[in-house]
């Protein structure tokens, strides 16, 4: 039964998982960013959510909130500082965006503290196998509001005039610019939705699971982790690696103990990386 | 050449008379000096051989928990130590803290170069921004292991043993300060004579082409992995170093401190210059005065203002200040100008 409980949890868990990860390869496929921040972003929008919960909304409306505020708090974020190194090497914004996140921490720990805070979203459990498995049903809700922004997200982009615009950036960004694209209001728009992305994610992990100012890198190795495994672009490999990246920290939970668990991401990340390295150096090729 | 013998000499002279002239400011040259082996070690990987590593962090925790455990194992149980909070039962002998102290140097500094070698393959193998990740796991894996292993005290800390009560209270820190100032002085030396060889070459083709540098026969994973080792040995023992002189271990505030000590050896490093002998030096002094500055005066905003310095460097200031001064005043550094050349291109601009 056991399996079974660690199977539905990691999968619900890796939905959201994979939702970051779907930001993350969007700014990395089109702006050939690195965003360290990524977690602390996710965490801000848990906050927010948990605000709402404090003042008495309840905390689902976050799921709506949380994203249009994030928003603008990655546009700020883009024109402050990552306009200045999209075009620089990669390791520059790896370190620049390394800087925002230890700054965001320190921040989120000023105007909110350090305890571990939950946003009670009331929904109650569903039992399931004769009550041998417990499932939240705020972990259902997480799950489906995840996929509803994923295909909404998907089909933006395929459709409205902005996608398109971001699609061809990534693409050639040279060319977009010559054919009248904007890629200085793209790249904002992008990172603005990467942020409103993690908003929404981190609305959901606050009523789902708890938040704390720390809890941020896990979530960003995560997501980058994700991103390697299924390739730029790849949509449906984003949430098949983000639910096997789900289940497998539910059995590294229960195997190994909750204490090695974010131990376990970490090692999980090198020896994927490692693995990949061995792999193509047959060919004698290497990780780009 | 007799200019930087002087130079040097001044230095040294300085530094051998420092703790006494500025009694109070022992512990922060102590930690200077630390420092300065760190962005110097770092250098080794992000300035001469372009692979920027978050991961040197991992030798230097490792060396700090290897040193820390010997220094106690040898004499005592090590898990009745961490258990009982250490001290309070046991005793080291002035003999005993020394002798412990020494062979867990010798330790932390041999094991983390082997780790380096026997991991160098695997990771070395990672090039760009890959590298950087997967270094930056490992650092964070290793503090998280470590953090729920109980012997080395899990959760609640290591204290590593106390200074024996020899010569009064000034002692403990005169002591640590001479130890880590001849790890400064052994690194520094290290690596000048590393940097006046052809191996510094071999590093700065691997940075600029490794492609091409593998292509003109050059066994780059060989000297990679050397350059790594090279860096672990003296990571290792500013770790080692460093643990005796906090008293105290923790697995992810102290020894694998991916957030502070981490990004400090990259930023101290890139401040000071990449890929310069004095620019980690520089750097490292002028960012140790410019943090103890703000840790002082901004308590509790430190963070903060670490994180907006990050920023603040890594964008308007990449070069750093060696880079600064040699744009200023190539002669200094050997570039011959042609005053002509120099003219034609400020009016073509």
């Amino acid at each position: 039964m056991i399996t079974v409980q660690a199977c539905l949890d990691g999968l619900l868990l890796g939905i959201l998982f994979a939702l970051i990860a779907y930001g993350m390869a969007l700014q990395w496929g089109v702006m050939n960013i690195i965003n360290i921040a990524q977690g602390d972003l996710v965490i801000l929008g848990g906050y927010i959510a948990y605000f709402m919960y404090l003042y008495g909304i309840h905390p689902a409306w976050g799921v709506i909130v949380s994203p249009i505020i994030m928003y603008f708090i990655g546009v700020g974020i883009y024109k402050l500082v990552i306009n200045k190194v999209v075009d620089r090497d990669l390791f520059i914004s790896i370190l620049a965006t390394f800087g925002i996140s230890i700054l965001f921490m320190q921040l989120m720990n000023f105007a909110f503290g350090a305890d571990v805070v939950l946003a009670n979203s009331g929904y109650g459990t569903t039992m399931l196998f004769d009550n041998n498995v417990t499932l939240p049903n705020s972990k259902i809700f997480s799950a489906v509001i995840s996929i509803v922004f994923a295909i909404g997200l998907v089909i933006y982009m395929k459709k409205s005039k902005l996608g398109r615009a971001i699609r061809a950036t990534a693409q050639n960004s040279r060319a977009a610019k010559i054919l009248g694209v904007d890629t200085e209001k793209v790249y904002a728009a992008t990172f603005g939705i990467n942020a409103a992305l993690c908003g929404v994610a981190g609305a959901l992990i606050s009523i789902t699971f708890t938040i704390h100012p720390y809890m941020g890198l896990p979530y960003t190795i995560r997501s980058f982790m994700i991103v390697i495994v299924a390739g730029l672009g790849n949509l449906p490999g984003v949430a098949m690696s983000g639910m096997g990246l789900g289940v497998f920290e539910e059995f590294a939970d229960y195997i190994l103990g909750t204490e090695f668990r974010i131990g376990a991401v970490f090692l999980l990340l090198v020896l994927i990386l490692v693995y990949r390295r061995f792999k193509l150096s047959r060919k004698r090729e290497y990780l780009k | 050449m007799s200019k930087n013998i002087l130079l040097y000499s001044a230095i040294v002279i300085f530094g051998l008379v420092a703790p006494f002239v500025f009694p109070a400011f022992k512990v922060q040259l102590s930690i200077l000096c630390v420092l300065i082996v760190l962005a110097t070690t770092w250098n080794i990987q992000g300035g001469e051989m372009g692979y920027n590593t978050f991961g040197n962090i991992l030798f230097y925790g490792l060396g700090m928990y290897l040193c820390a455990s010997v220094q106690v194992g040898m004499f005592f149980p090590l898990a009745e130590w961490t258990e009982s909070g250490g001290e309070k039962t046991f005793v080291h002998t002035p003999a005993q803290f020394f002798q412990g102290m020494a062979v867990g140097l010798v330790v932390a500094a041999v094991v983390p170069t082997i780790v380096a070698g026997l991991i160098g393959y695997a990771i070395l193998g990672l090039r760009g921004h890959y590298f950087a990740i997967c270094t930056l796991g490992l650092g964070v894996a290793a503090g998280e292991i470590s953090g729920g292993i109980e012997i080395i005290g899990a959760g609640q800390g290591f204290t590593t043993p106390p200074f024996p009560e020899v010569g009064g209270l000034e002692a403990r820190g005169e002591f640590f300060y001479f130890l880590s100032f001849g790890a400064l002085i052994l690194t520094f030396v290290a690596v000048r004579a590393i940097y006046s060889t052809r191996f510094r070459l071999i590093l700065n083709a691997i940075r600029d082409n490794e492609d091409k540098a593998e292509a003109m026969g050059i066994e780059t994973m060989k000297y990679k992995i050397i350059g790594w080792m090279v860096s672990a040995f003296f990571c290792g023992l500013a770790g080692g170093i460093m643990g005796g002189l906090v008293g105290y271990i923790d697995s992810t505030d102290v020894a694998f401190d991916g957030r502070e000590m981490g990004v400090f050896m990259v930023l101290m490093a890139i401040l000071g210059g990449k890929g310069t002998l004095w620019g980690p030096v520089i750097g490292a002094t002028v960012f140790h005065i410019f943090k103890e500055g703000f840790w002082t005066f901004f308590l509790g905003w430190q963070y903060v203002a670490l994180g907006v310095l990050i920023v603040v460097i890594v964008i308007y200031f990449p070069e750093g200040i060696m880079g600064w001064l040699r744009e200023k005043y190539p002669e200094k550094f050997g570039e011959v100008i042609d005053e002509k050349d120099r003219k034609a291109q400020v009016e073509l601009k």
